[in-house]
Protein backbone atom coordinates (compact mmCIF):
# COMPACT_ATOMS: atom_id res chain seq x y z
CA UNK A 1 0.00 0.00 0.00
CA UNK A 2 1.37 3.61 -0.71
CA UNK A 3 2.04 6.75 1.49
CA UNK A 4 -1.14 8.89 2.62
CA UNK A 5 0.27 12.64 2.82
CA UNK A 6 -1.46 15.66 4.12
CA UNK A 7 -0.78 18.71 2.49
CA UNK A 8 -2.21 21.44 4.81
CA UNK A 9 -1.78 25.26 2.71
CA UNK A 10 -4.02 27.84 2.07
CA UNK A 11 -2.32 28.46 -1.12
CA UNK A 12 -3.62 26.37 -4.00
CA UNK A 13 -0.42 27.45 -5.66
CA UNK A 14 2.32 26.12 -2.83
CA UNK A 15 -0.38 22.77 -2.68
CA UNK A 16 0.45 22.30 -6.54
CA UNK A 17 4.04 22.47 -6.28
CA UNK A 18 4.02 20.61 -3.51
CA UNK A 19 2.23 17.66 -5.69
CA UNK A 20 4.68 18.72 -7.92
CA UNK A 21 7.07 17.65 -5.90
CA UNK A 22 6.05 14.59 -4.66
CA UNK A 23 4.81 12.99 -7.77
CA UNK A 24 7.81 10.62 -8.36
CA UNK A 25 6.96 8.84 -4.96
CA UNK A 26 5.16 5.33 -5.73
CA UNK A 27 1.36 5.07 -5.09
CA UNK A 28 1.36 8.00 -3.29
CA UNK A 29 -2.28 9.47 -1.80
CA UNK A 30 -2.19 12.95 -1.15
CA UNK A 31 -5.21 14.16 0.08
CA UNK A 32 -5.16 18.64 0.65
CA UNK A 33 -6.76 21.00 2.99
CA UNK A 34 -6.91 24.71 2.87
CA UNK A 35 -6.04 25.57 6.64
CA UNK A 36 -5.26 24.38 9.95
CA UNK A 37 -9.23 23.50 10.97
CA UNK A 38 -9.82 21.64 7.54
CA UNK A 39 -6.65 19.56 8.18
CA UNK A 40 -7.27 19.19 11.77
CA UNK A 41 -10.69 17.34 10.45
CA UNK A 42 -9.05 15.82 7.36
CA UNK A 43 -6.54 14.18 10.22
CA UNK A 44 -9.50 13.34 12.53
CA UNK A 45 -11.03 10.88 9.17
CA UNK A 46 -8.14 9.26 7.94
CA UNK A 47 -4.72 8.10 8.85
CA UNK A 48 -2.13 9.74 7.70
CA UNK A 49 2.05 8.91 6.87
CA UNK A 50 2.95 11.89 6.97
CA UNK A 51 1.79 15.80 6.74
CA UNK A 52 3.02 18.84 5.08
CA UNK A 53 2.13 22.21 6.79
CA UNK A 54 2.25 25.50 6.50
CA UNK A 55 2.32 27.77 9.34
CA UNK A 56 0.30 31.41 8.26
CA UNK A 57 -2.83 29.71 7.13
CA UNK A 58 -6.21 31.58 7.74
CA UNK A 59 -9.11 30.16 10.90
CA UNK A 60 -6.04 28.15 12.55
CA UNK A 61 -2.51 28.69 11.73
CA UNK A 62 0.26 25.03 11.24
CA UNK A 63 1.41 25.47 15.12
CA UNK A 64 -1.61 25.24 15.99
CA UNK A 65 -2.49 22.50 14.08
CA UNK A 66 0.73 21.18 15.59
CA UNK A 67 0.16 20.81 18.79
CA UNK A 68 -3.08 19.16 18.48
CA UNK A 69 -1.74 16.72 16.26
CA UNK A 70 1.14 16.11 19.15
CA UNK A 71 -1.78 15.95 22.14
CA UNK A 72 -3.51 13.53 20.47
CA UNK A 73 -2.27 9.89 20.87
CA UNK A 74 -4.16 8.92 17.53
CA UNK A 75 -1.79 11.23 15.57
CA UNK A 76 0.45 12.66 17.76
CA UNK A 77 3.56 9.97 15.67
CA UNK A 78 2.47 11.39 12.15
CA UNK A 79 5.66 12.89 10.81
CA UNK A 80 5.08 16.53 10.16
CA UNK A 81 6.84 18.88 7.61
CA UNK A 82 6.67 22.55 8.11
CA UNK A 83 6.70 25.09 4.67
CA UNK A 84 6.94 28.13 5.98
CA UNK A 85 7.92 31.86 4.80
CA UNK A 86 8.86 32.45 8.05
CA UNK A 87 12.52 31.60 8.36
CA UNK A 88 12.82 33.42 11.56
CA UNK A 89 14.83 31.14 14.37
CA UNK A 90 12.20 31.98 16.97
CA UNK A 91 9.48 30.36 15.03
CA UNK A 92 11.51 27.78 13.90
CA UNK A 93 12.09 26.44 17.89
CA UNK A 94 8.43 27.10 18.29
CA UNK A 95 7.90 24.81 15.80
CA UNK A 96 10.77 22.33 17.04
CA UNK A 97 9.37 22.39 20.15
CA UNK A 98 6.16 21.45 19.39
CA UNK A 99 7.86 18.53 17.74
CA UNK A 100 7.42 19.03 14.13
CA UNK A 101 10.31 16.67 12.32
CA UNK A 102 11.20 18.87 9.40
CA UNK A 103 11.53 22.98 8.66
CA UNK A 104 11.77 23.87 5.20
CA UNK A 105 11.39 27.68 4.47
CA UNK A 106 9.63 29.23 1.02
CA UNK A 107 10.90 29.51 -1.48
CA UNK A 108 10.58 25.80 -1.43
CA UNK A 109 12.62 23.60 -4.09
CA UNK A 110 11.10 20.87 -5.16
CA UNK A 111 14.32 18.26 -4.73
CA UNK A 112 14.24 19.21 -1.08
CA UNK A 113 10.90 19.00 -0.81
CA UNK A 114 11.24 15.54 -1.97
CA UNK A 115 14.35 14.18 -0.31
CA UNK A 116 12.77 15.39 3.39
CA UNK A 117 9.59 13.44 2.81
CA UNK A 118 11.01 10.37 1.22
CA UNK A 119 13.63 10.09 3.92
CA UNK A 120 10.79 10.59 6.73
CA UNK A 121 8.50 8.38 5.31
CA UNK A 122 11.55 5.88 5.08
CA UNK A 123 12.09 6.24 8.72
CA UNK A 124 14.94 8.62 8.89
CA UNK A 125 15.18 12.09 10.38
CA UNK A 126 14.70 14.33 7.14
CA UNK A 127 17.86 15.96 7.00
CA UNK A 128 17.97 14.66 3.79
CA UNK A 129 16.25 17.40 2.17
CA UNK A 130 18.94 20.21 3.46
CA UNK A 131 20.74 21.90 0.84
CA UNK B 1 73.01 -58.46 64.58
CA UNK B 2 72.60 -58.14 61.44
CA UNK B 3 70.42 -60.11 59.36
CA UNK B 4 71.45 -61.69 56.00
CA UNK B 5 68.53 -62.67 54.44
CA UNK B 6 66.95 -59.52 54.87
CA UNK B 7 70.21 -57.25 53.22
CA UNK B 8 70.18 -59.89 50.18
CA UNK B 9 66.22 -59.21 50.31
CA UNK B 10 66.88 -55.58 50.03
CA UNK B 11 69.81 -55.82 47.15
CA UNK B 12 67.29 -57.96 45.30
CA UNK B 13 64.15 -55.30 45.44
CA UNK B 14 66.62 -52.70 44.83
CA UNK B 15 68.71 -54.33 41.95
CA UNK B 16 64.76 -54.98 40.33
CA UNK B 17 64.15 -51.14 40.19
CA UNK B 18 67.14 -50.32 39.02
CA UNK B 19 66.41 -52.73 36.10
CA UNK B 20 63.18 -50.65 35.42
CA UNK B 21 64.53 -48.00 35.42
CA UNK B 22 67.04 -49.22 32.98
CA UNK B 23 64.58 -50.39 30.94
CA UNK B 24 62.13 -47.59 31.01
CA UNK B 25 65.64 -45.39 29.95
CA UNK B 26 66.14 -48.00 27.04
CA UNK B 27 62.40 -47.62 25.91
CA UNK B 28 62.59 -43.77 25.78
CA UNK B 29 65.86 -43.64 23.89
CA UNK B 30 64.70 -45.91 21.53
CA UNK B 31 61.67 -43.86 21.18
CA UNK B 32 63.96 -41.36 20.80
CA UNK B 33 66.28 -42.81 18.18
CA UNK B 34 62.62 -43.45 16.55
CA UNK B 35 61.71 -39.33 16.35
CA UNK B 36 65.03 -38.47 15.44
CA UNK B 37 64.69 -40.99 12.68
CA UNK B 38 61.54 -39.57 11.52
CA UNK B 39 62.87 -35.74 11.71
CA UNK B 40 65.98 -36.51 9.47
CA UNK B 41 63.13 -37.98 7.20
CA UNK B 42 61.47 -34.60 7.21
CA UNK B 43 64.88 -32.61 6.60
CA UNK B 44 65.35 -34.89 3.93
CA UNK B 45 61.89 -34.26 2.28
CA UNK B 46 62.77 -30.42 2.44
CA UNK B 47 66.20 -30.44 1.25
CA UNK B 48 64.68 -32.45 -1.70
CA UNK B 49 61.62 -30.16 -1.91
CA UNK B 50 63.65 -26.86 -2.17
CA UNK B 51 66.15 -28.25 -4.64
CA UNK B 52 62.99 -28.98 -7.00
CA UNK B 53 61.92 -25.21 -6.14
CA UNK B 54 65.12 -23.98 -6.88
CA UNK B 55 65.68 -26.24 -10.14
CA UNK B 56 62.10 -24.67 -11.13
CA UNK B 57 63.87 -21.12 -10.39
CA UNK B 58 61.87 -20.23 -7.31
CA UNK B 59 64.89 -18.20 -5.95
CA UNK B 60 64.25 -14.81 -4.77
CA UNK B 61 65.53 -12.11 -7.27
CA UNK B 62 64.19 -14.85 -9.87
CA UNK B 63 64.10 -12.77 -13.21
CA UNK B 64 60.30 -14.43 -13.74
CA UNK B 65 59.25 -13.25 -10.56
CA UNK B 66 60.67 -9.71 -11.03
CA UNK B 67 59.37 -9.61 -14.47
CA UNK B 68 55.58 -11.13 -12.56
CA UNK B 69 56.52 -8.50 -9.81
CA UNK B 70 56.82 -5.56 -12.21
CA UNK B 71 53.56 -6.73 -13.73
CA UNK B 72 51.72 -6.10 -11.32
CA UNK B 73 53.31 -3.29 -9.78
CA UNK B 74 51.88 -1.62 -13.97
CA UNK B 75 48.29 -3.15 -13.08
CA UNK B 76 48.15 -1.83 -9.62
CA UNK B 77 48.68 1.72 -11.40
CA UNK B 78 46.60 0.73 -14.10
CA UNK B 79 43.69 0.51 -11.95
CA UNK B 80 44.62 2.95 -9.71
CA UNK B 81 44.17 5.48 -12.57
CA UNK B 82 41.30 4.33 -13.77
CA UNK B 83 39.80 3.97 -10.09
CA UNK B 84 40.72 7.91 -10.02
CA UNK B 85 38.99 8.19 -13.78
CA UNK B 86 35.80 6.80 -12.62
CA UNK B 87 36.15 8.92 -9.74
CA UNK B 88 35.89 12.02 -11.76
CA UNK B 89 33.41 11.05 -14.01
CA UNK B 90 31.54 10.37 -10.87
CA UNK B 91 31.80 13.41 -9.78
CA UNK B 92 31.40 14.88 -13.26
CA UNK B 93 27.97 12.86 -13.12
CA UNK B 94 26.88 14.53 -9.46
CA UNK B 95 27.53 17.63 -10.73
CA UNK B 96 25.28 16.68 -13.67
CA UNK B 97 23.03 15.50 -11.66
CA UNK B 98 22.56 18.88 -9.39
CA UNK B 99 22.68 20.83 -12.49
CA UNK B 100 19.74 18.78 -13.74
CA UNK B 101 17.69 18.98 -10.70
CA UNK B 102 17.97 22.36 -10.32
CA UNK B 103 16.98 22.55 -13.94
CA UNK B 104 13.87 20.47 -13.32
CA UNK B 105 12.66 22.39 -10.23
CA UNK B 106 13.32 25.36 -12.24
CA UNK B 107 10.68 23.99 -14.78
CA UNK B 108 8.57 22.82 -12.24
CA UNK B 109 8.33 26.47 -10.71
CA UNK B 110 7.29 27.71 -14.21
CA UNK B 111 5.30 24.72 -15.14
CA UNK B 112 3.19 25.40 -11.77
CA UNK B 113 3.28 29.37 -12.14
CA UNK B 114 1.52 29.04 -16.05
CA UNK B 115 -0.56 26.27 -15.11
CA UNK B 116 -2.01 28.60 -12.40
CA UNK B 117 -2.11 31.79 -13.90
CA UNK B 118 -4.06 30.38 -16.47
CA UNK B 119 -6.36 28.84 -14.20
CA UNK B 120 -8.93 30.97 -13.47
CA UNK B 121 -10.75 34.68 -15.44
CA UNK B 122 -11.57 36.27 -12.11
CA UNK B 123 -9.39 39.33 -11.89
CA UNK B 124 -8.94 39.44 -8.31
CA UNK B 125 -8.32 35.58 -8.10
CA UNK B 126 -5.85 35.80 -10.78
CA UNK B 127 -4.13 39.02 -8.61
CA UNK B 128 -4.20 36.57 -5.79
CA UNK B 129 -1.81 33.96 -7.56
CA UNK B 130 0.51 36.48 -8.95
CA UNK B 131 1.35 37.12 -5.25
CA UNK B 132 1.16 33.85 -4.30
CA UNK B 133 3.79 32.80 -7.42
CA UNK B 134 5.74 35.76 -5.75
CA UNK B 135 5.86 34.92 -2.38
CA UNK B 136 6.13 30.70 -2.93
CA UNK B 137 8.52 30.85 -5.84
CA UNK B 138 10.12 33.95 -5.62
CA UNK B 139 10.31 34.18 -2.50
CA UNK B 140 9.35 38.42 -1.90
CA UNK B 141 8.11 39.73 1.21
CA UNK B 142 7.09 43.17 0.42
CA UNK B 143 5.92 43.82 -3.20
CA UNK B 144 2.90 45.39 -5.07
CA UNK B 145 1.45 45.11 -7.96
CA UNK B 146 0.37 48.49 -9.88
CA UNK B 147 -2.35 48.63 -13.02
CA UNK B 148 -2.07 51.57 -15.60
CA UNK B 149 -5.36 53.78 -15.61
CA UNK B 150 -4.80 54.92 -19.27
CA UNK B 151 -6.58 57.66 -18.79
CA UNK B 152 -4.70 59.43 -15.96
CA UNK B 153 -1.74 58.05 -17.30
CA UNK B 154 -0.81 56.91 -13.83
CA UNK B 155 0.31 53.22 -12.53
CA UNK B 156 -2.10 52.80 -9.42
CA UNK B 157 -1.62 50.11 -6.57
CA UNK B 158 -4.00 47.11 -6.88
CA UNK B 159 -2.43 45.12 -4.76
CA UNK B 160 -0.09 44.73 -1.77
CA UNK B 161 2.18 42.24 0.32
CA UNK B 162 4.42 42.58 3.41
CA UNK B 163 3.15 46.36 3.51
CA UNK B 164 -0.19 48.71 2.98
CA UNK B 165 -1.31 49.16 -0.44
CA UNK B 166 -2.05 52.96 1.44
CA UNK B 167 1.45 53.18 1.25
CA UNK B 168 1.98 52.62 -2.18
CA UNK B 169 2.59 56.03 -4.34
CA UNK B 170 0.38 56.13 -7.63
CA UNK B 171 3.14 56.80 -10.46
CA UNK B 172 3.34 58.41 -13.73
CA UNK B 173 4.45 56.84 -16.24
CA UNK B 174 7.89 57.86 -17.69
CA UNK B 175 8.38 59.28 -13.59
CA UNK B 176 11.14 57.56 -11.58
CA UNK B 177 12.81 53.88 -11.83
CA UNK B 178 8.79 52.68 -11.47
CA UNK B 179 7.26 54.91 -13.99
CA UNK B 180 10.46 54.66 -16.35
CA UNK B 181 10.42 51.20 -16.63
CA UNK B 182 6.89 51.15 -17.29
CA UNK B 183 7.41 53.66 -20.27
CA UNK B 184 10.33 51.74 -22.11
CA UNK B 185 8.88 48.08 -20.73
CA UNK B 186 12.40 47.05 -19.47
CA UNK B 187 12.61 45.42 -16.26
CA UNK B 188 14.25 47.24 -13.58
CA UNK B 189 17.07 45.59 -11.10
CA UNK B 190 18.40 46.54 -8.43
CA UNK B 191 22.16 45.71 -7.43
CA UNK B 192 21.55 43.29 -5.03
CA UNK B 193 24.75 44.77 -3.20
CA UNK B 194 22.95 48.15 -2.62
CA UNK B 195 21.52 48.55 0.83
CA UNK B 196 17.65 47.67 1.13
CA UNK B 197 15.14 51.04 0.60
CA UNK B 198 12.35 50.14 2.45
CA UNK B 199 10.87 53.32 3.15
CA UNK B 200 11.37 54.24 -0.33
CA UNK B 201 8.80 52.52 -2.58
CA UNK B 202 9.87 54.90 -5.38
CA UNK B 203 13.09 52.41 -5.12
CA UNK B 204 12.15 48.88 -5.49
CA UNK B 205 15.01 46.13 -5.19
CA UNK B 206 12.62 44.72 -9.03
CA UNK B 207 10.53 46.61 -11.28
CA UNK B 208 9.03 44.57 -13.76
CA UNK B 209 6.74 45.58 -16.22
CA UNK B 210 3.64 42.95 -17.25
CA UNK B 211 3.28 43.14 -21.16
CA UNK B 212 0.96 41.90 -23.67
CA UNK B 213 3.73 42.13 -27.12
CA UNK B 214 4.98 45.50 -26.44
CA UNK B 215 1.87 47.15 -24.55
CA UNK B 216 2.80 47.70 -20.94
CA UNK B 217 -0.19 47.14 -18.60
CA UNK B 218 0.99 47.52 -15.49
CA UNK B 219 4.02 47.01 -13.43
CA UNK B 220 4.61 44.26 -10.78
CA UNK B 221 7.59 46.31 -7.89
CA UNK B 222 9.21 44.04 -5.27
CA UNK B 223 10.82 45.75 -2.63
CA UNK B 224 12.33 43.44 -0.02
CA UNK B 225 12.79 39.29 -0.33
CA UNK B 226 12.53 37.59 2.83
CA UNK B 227 15.30 36.99 5.20
CA UNK B 228 16.11 33.33 4.24
CA UNK B 229 16.63 34.69 0.73
CA UNK B 230 19.50 36.69 0.45
CA UNK B 231 19.43 37.19 -3.29
CA UNK B 232 17.56 36.62 -6.95
CA UNK B 233 19.16 33.68 -8.65
CA UNK B 234 18.54 32.20 -12.31
CA UNK B 235 15.10 30.82 -11.68
CA UNK B 236 13.90 33.90 -10.59
CA UNK B 237 14.83 36.34 -13.77
CA UNK B 238 12.85 33.15 -15.63
CA UNK B 239 10.10 33.52 -13.19
CA UNK B 240 10.06 37.47 -13.73
CA UNK B 241 10.15 36.73 -17.80
CA UNK B 242 7.14 34.51 -17.51
CA UNK B 243 5.35 36.56 -14.83
CA UNK B 244 5.65 39.48 -17.41
CA UNK B 245 3.81 38.20 -20.29
CA UNK B 246 1.82 35.40 -18.84
CA UNK B 247 0.42 37.19 -15.55
CA UNK B 248 -0.31 40.45 -18.11
CA UNK B 249 -2.46 37.76 -20.64
CA UNK B 250 -3.86 36.75 -17.65
CA UNK B 251 -5.31 39.72 -15.83
CA UNK B 252 -6.19 41.16 -19.50
CA UNK B 253 -8.18 38.18 -20.15
CA UNK B 254 -9.90 37.74 -17.03
CA UNK B 255 -10.66 41.99 -17.51
CA UNK B 256 -12.38 41.37 -20.61
CA UNK B 257 -14.16 38.71 -19.32
CA UNK B 258 -15.06 40.74 -16.24
CA UNK B 259 -16.19 43.17 -19.18
CA UNK B 260 -17.98 41.04 -21.42
CA UNK B 261 -19.88 39.03 -18.04
CA UNK B 262 -20.97 42.72 -17.41
CA UNK B 263 -21.90 43.71 -20.76
CA UNK B 264 -23.80 40.70 -21.53
CA UNK B 265 -26.05 41.39 -18.26
CA UNK B 266 -26.87 44.68 -19.58
CA UNK B 267 -27.53 43.67 -22.84
CA UNK B 268 -29.76 40.63 -21.38
CA UNK B 269 -31.70 43.25 -18.89
CA UNK B 270 -32.24 45.54 -21.79
CA UNK B 271 -33.50 42.71 -23.42
CA UNK B 272 -35.74 41.82 -20.81
CA UNK B 273 -37.18 45.46 -20.36
CA UNK B 274 -38.02 45.66 -24.33
CA UNK B 275 -39.82 42.35 -24.69
CA UNK B 276 -41.69 42.37 -21.52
Amino acid sequence: MGYRILIVEDSPTMRQLVVFALRSLPDLQITEAVDGLDGLKKVRGCAFDLAIVDINMPLMDGLKLVSLLRSDPKSKHIPVVIVSTEGNSETKRRAEALGVNAYLTKPIVSGHVFRTVKALLEGGDGAGGRP
Amino acid sequence: MPNPNKEMTDLFTKGKDFFDIYSKVAEFSKELMEENKKLQGRINELITERERVLSEGGEEGDPKLLRRLEELKREKQEILSHYRQVEEENSDFLHRYQEIETENNNLANLYVASYQLHSTLDQREVLEIITEIIINLIGAHSFGILMLNDKRGLLEPVKAEGIPIAALPAIRVGEGIIGQSAKSGETYYRDSADRPLLDDYTHPLVCLPLKIKEEVIGVIVVYQLFAQKPKLVRVDYDLFNLLAAHAATAIFSAKLYGDSVRKQATIKGFLDLLTH
